[in-house]
């Protein structure tokens, strides 16, 4: 593989200066949580490895995962991020179509085979043979079958890769199913949100790169470093949550303090993500700091918990939409008032036996 | 009611779970020491943990309304809202481990709770038998040394199950606070990775307290409603320990 260019060779080609290059190896170091010790580890991996050859594929999915992508903002400009890689497939990006481009596809399945990094944005529909998404005429799971078998390891970028997401929704009509419960015989890394933060994605990559291993991942499968902890854990108006200074309505006073959104219904006690640290579009800002609660799009089957703006969620799973309240308070008045009506003929029953051993008494 | 005289000696024949021991000793007193100590404290220690736990779980789902003490830094309702949760659950988890090593190390009656005596025809009978006494279809209900087998049914089911249930989604929940890789998370966080969104957990937690509610409800009900209208002592059982006899009747 040495006729590929390494990162360092890619990014001085495109008129980035070594000083700009160190920047970049030590913010991405921060990044990823690493020693200030590792930049040099990192400039050392740009400058010697050779790109590692990624396949992106598209099943089910609105291409929000490439758009954030593109938009990383680390020092380097984006089109220097999409170089890191040697993206030799990626139908929304490369400028091949059609026969071209599939060519390309298999080309680099066989010259890099066993060594390729598969992404996988979207997901694959199963239902009617898996009709309901084609790629190059031919249904979306074949292709990520044929991506798959020689993988190095595969990425599922964002929600639909990772869970479904809206796609799979109840009642989920196409079947859309996550990637990895299509591929069980790969080491799989679940990206999830809608969409990932760029910097999360670029930090996967750059990551793997570097140590050629992959990232460390938590029970779910996804990379500690950036959803080790919930958006809550890390909230700036976290201060207000333990305060109890909720906002009550959206235009109210408490709003415009910037209270917590917890009444709202923010999901950030119940999403794991790194908004609240890396925050979006180079680190300006994130949904609560916006003022609008967290929707939760990096959890599992986020769109069937209810909804986005109750604390207490709807269960569908009650054919009628109710909430665990109503449904307990209802339970609870139903008992309570069995109890009373029991209670009730328990004393007329016992009174009525008084006086009828009265009577036979008498 | 003369249908259980296959067991026991004649002149003490009692239904239920009464041992040879019981029978002795109720041939002589017309009480029985059925609770002992641990079980006693632990059913009140547990009761009240509770009733915290029922309180600030409502406000943690639905919290009161914003307070404006002080400055957000000086403030702390929530988080005390929130101590008293956890620290409430931690004291009744742990009180609920002493109340399965009583279990193995206490008496007879202890054990009732945990484990139900599906086998038993018998066990089936008196279940039928008080589900009669409850739709007023028998006149006189019978005596138990510990719990009657209906009731026992529901602890099982709503307490010994029930809490175990509360306290592994509890400390799930927890769990997500003190961060992936403590201790808590291992033991704990599968349930998290099991219900795929911790919103779920969330749900589920809240409906086992509603449930637990119902409980309640059915258990206040039916303690003083047995301690009035049954024949041996109810209420004052769980404070003494001892089970006294209204009459010395058979059965």
């Amino acid at each position: 593989m040495s006729q590929i260019e390494t990162f360092y060779d890619v990014m001085r080609r495109q008129g980035i200066t070594r000083r700009s290059f160190m920047k970049y190896c030590s913010l991405t170091a921060a990044a990823l949580g690493l020693a200030p010790s590792f930049v040099p580890k990192i400039a050392h991996a740009m400058e010697t490895k050779p790109r590692t050859p990624v396949i992106w594929v598209h099943g089910l999915e609105c291409t929000c995962c490439s758009e954030s992508f593109i938009r990383s903002a680390h020092p380097l400009a984006k089109d220097v991020v999409l170089s890191m890689i040697s993206l030799d497939y990626d139908d929304t990006l490369m400028a091949a179509a059609g026969h071209q481009a599939e060519a390309a596809l298999q080309e680099t399945i066989e010259k890099y085979k066993g060594n390729y990094i598969l992404a996988v944005e979207g997901n694959p529909p199963l239902n009617e043979d898996g009709m309901f998404c084609i790629v190059g005429g031919k249904p979306f799971v074949e292709q990520l079958r044929h991506a798959a078998k020689d993988a190095k390891a595969i990425i599922s970028w964002g929600a639909c890769a990772s869970y479904g997401c809206v796609q799979a929704a109840k009642p989920n009509p196409t079947r859309a199913t996550p990637v990895h419960k299509v591929i069980t015989d790969k080491p799989i890394i679940k990206v999830p949100g809608c969409p990932p933060i760029a910097e999360v994605m670029t930090g996967v990559i750059t990551y793997m790169l570097t140590f050629d291993r992959l990232p460390e991942l938590d029970r779910q499968g996804r990379p500690a470093m950036f959803y080790g902890q919930r958006i809550h854990d890390k909230c700036y108006r976290r201060p207000h949550f333990d305060a109890g200074q909720f906002v009550e309505q959206w235009d109210d006073e408490n709003a415009r303090k910037g209270y917590c959104l917890y009444k709202m219904g923010c999901k950030g006690p119940t999403t794991y993500n790194a908004c609240s640290t890396v925050r979006w579009n180079e680190g300006v800002s994130f949904p609560i700091q916006s003022g609008h609660g967290c929707i939760g799009c990096s959890e599992d089957g986020f769109w069937d918990q209810g909804t986005f703006y109750d604390r207490v969620t709807d269960l569908t799973q009650f054919g009628v939409e109710s909430n665990a309240d109503r449904i307990g308070a209802t339970a609870a008045g139903v008992v309570g008032a069995g109890v009373a009506a029991h209670a009730a003929i328990s004393a007329l029953k016992s009174a009525q036996r008084k006086s009828q051993t009265k009577n036979e008494d008498a | 009611m003369r249908d259980d005289a296959d067991h026991g000696p004649a002149g003490a024949r009692i239904a239920g779970d009464a041992t040879a021991a019981d029978l002795e000793s109720l041939r002589k007193h017309s009480s029985v020491y059925v609770y002992e100590a641990p079980v006693r404290i632990w059913h009140w220690v547990n009761a009240a943990c509770i009733m915290v736990l029922i309180f600030t779980g409502w406000f943690i789902g639905s919290p009161p309304p914003s307070m404006q003490i002080a400055e957000a830094t000086h403030q702390f309702v929530f988080g005390y809202i929130r101590f008293a949760h956890f620290a409430a659950g931690q004291i009744l988890a742990i009180g609920f481990l002493g109340r399965i090593y009583w279990a193995f190390v206490g008496n007879h009656h202890a054990r009732q709770l945990f484990v139900l005596p599906v086998w038993s025809a018998h066990w089936w009978k008196e279940i039928l038998f008080e589900l009669r006494w409850y739709l007023f279809l028998e006149r006189e209900p019978k005596k138990y040394v510990g719990h009657n087998p209906l009731a026992q049914t529901a602890m099982f089911f709503f307490m010994t199950l029930g809490l175990s249930f509360m306290i592994v989604t509890g400390f799930a929940l927890y769990s997500e606070g003190l961060g992936q890789g403590s201790w808590m998370s291992f033991f704990f966080g599968w349930v998290l990775t099991w219900g795929g969104n911790s919103q779920i957990i969330h749900s589920l937690h809240h409906l086992g307290m509603w449930a637990i509610v119902v409980f309640m409800i059915i258990h206040i009900y039916a303690a003083i409603r047995e301690d009035i209208m049954s024949r041996q002592s109810m209420v004052s059982t769980m404070i003494s320990g001892t089970r006294t006899f209204k009459d010395d009747r058979r059965g």
